[in-house]
């Protein structure tokens, strides 16, 4: 088989994401998968779609990104399951409601309109399931919510049939220059490329250390609860102001709950360790805010595990110690509704060296650099 | 006051389950002067064979039988030992770290202890049949538990279909509650029962053999056993009408029927082991997964061990030498010094042990259930949960999932209530056949807690203080 042009170390959504735009090009990937692909964050995290609350420098990406969910369809055949009910951030006091206010403002004069400030009416039209205290909110009303395995599995399958290949089970032990070319070995042989694109999620550490440029990521395990099916109550997906939230009803009357609190990874071994001591909090969270849900059954918990940077912000472009390879991790529990257009701005700055998205925040040297 | 506050934060050892291995750990330990719990989800000390043992309204002793009653020794042991007793309360997880969360009475509760011994015993495997989830059609154990704890038989035309030494139990005793059944359809298998031979001269010397034979017989003298059932289906419309099946010589049959009672073995309930991330292995014997244990049930997580059945089915006298063992590890790890006496005797435990699991492999084999009632097709229902079909599932690989865990992304197969409880073995025998790989390499679901549900209630009153609140919300 002809060697790839692009060699993409993780198949999450960010790599597949990466490889399908490559592919899109005409430029020829190959992904490679420890696991399986979607083993990850990719395939176990709340799904939500959301530029609300965003950091200002992830703004326009978001933006971007939301304009190729909503035409998810033509880009992957395949609706990912993504509905665009909106994303709701409530205030629970007076004290919040100024914030949110503030938030919007800071927003607006970036020149962006998605996030709109509403009171509590509005918020009980939106939400009339909200505990009374509620006084107000931030809502984005074109934002929503996808089912992340199904989405990740609809990346790669529309990848792979435009030419890209992915070979899971196999894991990127090392990588050499020669003769201007990458060699990347891995536990089941060796492969070459012209490029690397470094989307291992919370193991893109060791990606960047063998590059020689050490970030300081640090690996975490964001926990999720579901309940077992209720009468359907909720449209938007809910977060609160104060306090980490993120709440959202499935089709089927599930209720997903999430927020905040983390359990502890074992990044060797994927094994994950639950707190539910946090969980707990999350729950009593759920208690103040949705009275209904108090009796609701809690079926099942699990955690992702994923790459946090210090600044919560992802690492996004070119390596700053080698020549043709690339990053794109670190996305610090709120990378899904991105993986769309990362994946782009990797393939375009592969096949041009160039993007006219705003992607110097995300320079790693800004970890790298002596200070 | 709730149960729950009886809970204390920490102990020596935990002991989960009150069949007969979690009770003679739990009377051992506490004998040698260890801090031990026993937290069993029912009202009253037995576990599934001797259930409600100390309170079941079948009065007459010859019903249950004489293997029943012997349990009331394990129960008078542990009561007059100083375990703590937690009647009515489900452990809903297990930390590597030890820290069980469990609930009884609608409140919850985490506690730590320095050893776990997991002995949550059995659970009867899928029989997914055509019909399987119509009212009428239960499983033998779901009718054992009804006669053992509120003394209710089924009326009405009565078959009992499948195979295993519980059916011919169950049939026994509702015969002598005067319970009319009006056939057993038998579905063990001809093969089955051929490479079962050669592991019948040990059998002959296992105290199963003798209690055994004369448990069928006295069954065959009292009713019907038609032999080679297969093709076997329930139907009805909403409710259970007629069984249909057939024998050797391929006819069709069908017997009307008010309740078909459905059994084909025990397999270990994996699912709390499963989710603290014991390491399990694929038993090509019992056709099931089971945790891979040393001789005193430890397992690969550090302080957690297993006994009984749950370590591997090996019937109730084992469980109870397997119950002793896991003790005799905690009391060494946590009192090194305890004196000889004290400790239970491991040489006469490993003696009744062999002497009971001689000839389990004849067991094992001639009731291993034939492929056809374990690996259903079409639509055949698979997860009752959310009524998944086999054929559902069999689409999934062709989508590209390999197994267990990419298929319930999916379908949501096993993300219901019972965790895969009902489902797991049947998803990944049918995931291998499809796929053409062992079941080994298919997986199982994986299982995160909590293993049993509990309310949103119960979690959002768990944290007891503002210092521990404060301990859990970091960075
Ligand atoms: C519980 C949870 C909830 C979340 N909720 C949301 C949300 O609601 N909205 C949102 O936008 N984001 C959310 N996120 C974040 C989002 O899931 C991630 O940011 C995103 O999926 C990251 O994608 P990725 O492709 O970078 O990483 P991953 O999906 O982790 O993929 C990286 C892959 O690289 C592989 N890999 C690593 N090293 C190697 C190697 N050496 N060789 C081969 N393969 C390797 C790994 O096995 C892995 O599969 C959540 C995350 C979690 C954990």
């Amino acid at each position: 088989m002809a060697a790839p042009d692009v060699i993409v170390i993780g198949g999450g959504l960010h790599g597949c994401s990466t490889a399908l735009h490559l592919a899109r090009r005409g430029i020829a990937a190959l992904v490679i998968e420890k696991d399986h692909v979607g083993r990850h964050a990719s395939g176990v995290n709340a799904g939500g779609v959301r530029r609300l609350g965003r950091h200002p420098a992830e703004i326009p990406l978001s933006v971007a990104s939301m304009e190729l969910w909503h035409a998810i369809r033509d880009l992957v055949d395949d609706d990912c399951g993504f509905q665009s009910h909106g994303q709701v951030k409530a205030a629970e006091d007076e004290a919040e409601y100024e914030l949110l206010r503030r938030r919007v403002e800071e927003v607006r004069a970036l020149g962006f309109t998605h996030e709109e400030l509403v009171g509590r009416d509005e918020l009980r039209a939106l939400v009339p399931a909200i505990a009374d205290h509620c006084v107000g909110a931030i809502v984005c009303r074109q934002d929503g919510a996808a089912l992340p395995y199904r989405t990740t599995l609809a990346f790669r399958r529309k990848a792979e049939s435009l030419g890209a290949r992915f070979l899971e089970g196999t894991r990127v032990t090392g990588l050499r220059r020669q003769a201007a070319r990458w060699q990347v070995e891995t536990d089941r042989g060796a492969h070459e490329a012209l490029h690397i694109v470094n989307a291992a999620g919370a193991w893109a550490g060791a990606v960047a250390a063998q590059l020689g440029e050490p970030v300081p990521l640090e690996i975490i395990a964001p926990m999720l609860m579901i309940s077992a099916p209720l009468p359907a109550f909720l449209k938007p997906v809910v977060g609160a102001t104060g306090r980490p939230l993120s709440f959202k009803q499935f089709a089927n009357g599930t209720v997903l709950i999430g927020g905040g609190h983390r359990g502890r990874p074992d990044p060797a071994t994927n094994w994950t360790d639950l707190d539910f001591a946090g969980l707990a909090l999350s729950a009593r969270t759920v208690w103040d805010l949705f009275p209904p849900m108090r009796d609701a059954q809690i079926v099942r918990a699990w955690a992702g595990i994923e790459a946090r940077m210090p600044d919560d912000i992802p690492v996004i472009g070119p390596s700053r110690t080698s020549e043709n390879a690339w990053h794109a991790f670190g996305f610090s529990a709120h990378g899904f509704q991105l993986g769309p257009i990362v994946g782009a701005i990797i393939a375009e700055l592969i096949a041009t060296g160039h993007t006219n998205l705003p992607i110097a925040p995300f320079d790693i040297a800004r970890f790298t650099r002596p200070a | 006051m709730s149960a729950v506050n009886e809970v204390r934060d920490s102990y020596d050892v935990a002991v989960v389950g009150a069949g007969p291995a979690g009770l003679t750990a739990a009377t051992a330990c506490a004998a040698a002067g260890l801090a031990t719990v026993l937290f069993d989800e029912q009202p009253a000390p037995g576990g599934q064979i001797y259930r409600a043992i100390t309170q079941t309204p079948v009065q007459r002793a010859s019903i249950l039988g004489n293997d029943y009653w012997y349990g009331a020794r394990l129960v008078r042991d542990f009561q007059a030992s100083r375990a703590q007793y937690v009647p009515g309360a489900t452990v809903w997880s297990l930390s590597r770290e030890r820290e069980i969360g469990v609930s009884t009475g609608g409140a919850a509760r985490l506690t730590q202890a320095k050893r776990v011994i997991i002995a949550t015993g059995a659970l009867e495997r899928p029989f997914p049949i055509p019909g399987w989830t119509l009212p009428g059609v239960m499983t033998a154990g779901a009718g054992q538990i009804l006669l053992k704890s509120g003394a209710m038989v089924p009326q009405g035309r009565t078959l009992l279909a499948g195979c295993g030494p519980l059916l011919w139990l169950l049939a026994w005793q509702y015969l002598n509650a005067g319970v009319k059944i009006d056939a057993i359809l038998d579905t063990t298998a001809r093969a089955s029962r051929s490479a079962a031979w050669p592991h019948a001269p040990a059998f002959l010397f296992s105290p199963y053999f003798r209690k055994g034979l004369r448990l069928m017989l006295s069954v065959r003298r009292r009713t019907k056993v038609i032999a080679g059932v297969t093709g076997l289906r329930a139907e009805g419309n909403s409710r259970l009408q007629q069984v249909a099946y057939r024998t050797a010589d391929g006819a069709e049959i069908r017997l009307p029927a008010d309740t078909l009672l459905l059994h084909q073995g025990v397999v270990p309930n994996v699912n709390l082991a499963m989710s603290v991330g014991i390491e399990h292995r694929w038993d090509d014997d019992q056709l099931c997964w089971v945790p891979v244990v040393d001789g005193y049930g430890g397992t690969s997580v550090d302080g957690v061990a297993i006994a009984g059945d749950g370590a591997g089915i090996a019937g109730a006298w084992a469980a109870e030498e397997r119950g002793k063992l896991a003790a005799l590890a905690a009391i060494r790890a946590l009192k090194p010094d305890t004196r000889q006496d004290i400790l239970p005797d491991e040489a006469n435990i490993r003696l009744a042990l062999a002497k009971v699991e001689r000839g389990r492999l004849f067991l094992d084999r001639y009731y291993q259930p034939a492929a056809s009632f374990r690996i259903p097709r079409g639509d055949t229902i698979v997860c009752r949960c959310e009524e998944v079909t086999a054929q559902q599932i069999i689409d999934t690989v062709a989508l590209g999932c390999t197994g267990p865990n990419q298929m319930k992304s999916f379908l949501r197969c096993g993300m219901g209530p019972c965790q895969g409880r009902l489902c797991g073995l049947t998803v990944t025998e049918l995931m291998a056949q499809t796929r053409g790989v062992p079941p080994a390499e298919i997986g199982h679901y994986r299982l995160r807690p909590p293993v049993k549900p509990i309310t949103l209630g119960e979690l959002a009153a768990l944290p007891k203080d503002e210092a521990a609140i404060k301990a859990v919300v970091r960075g």
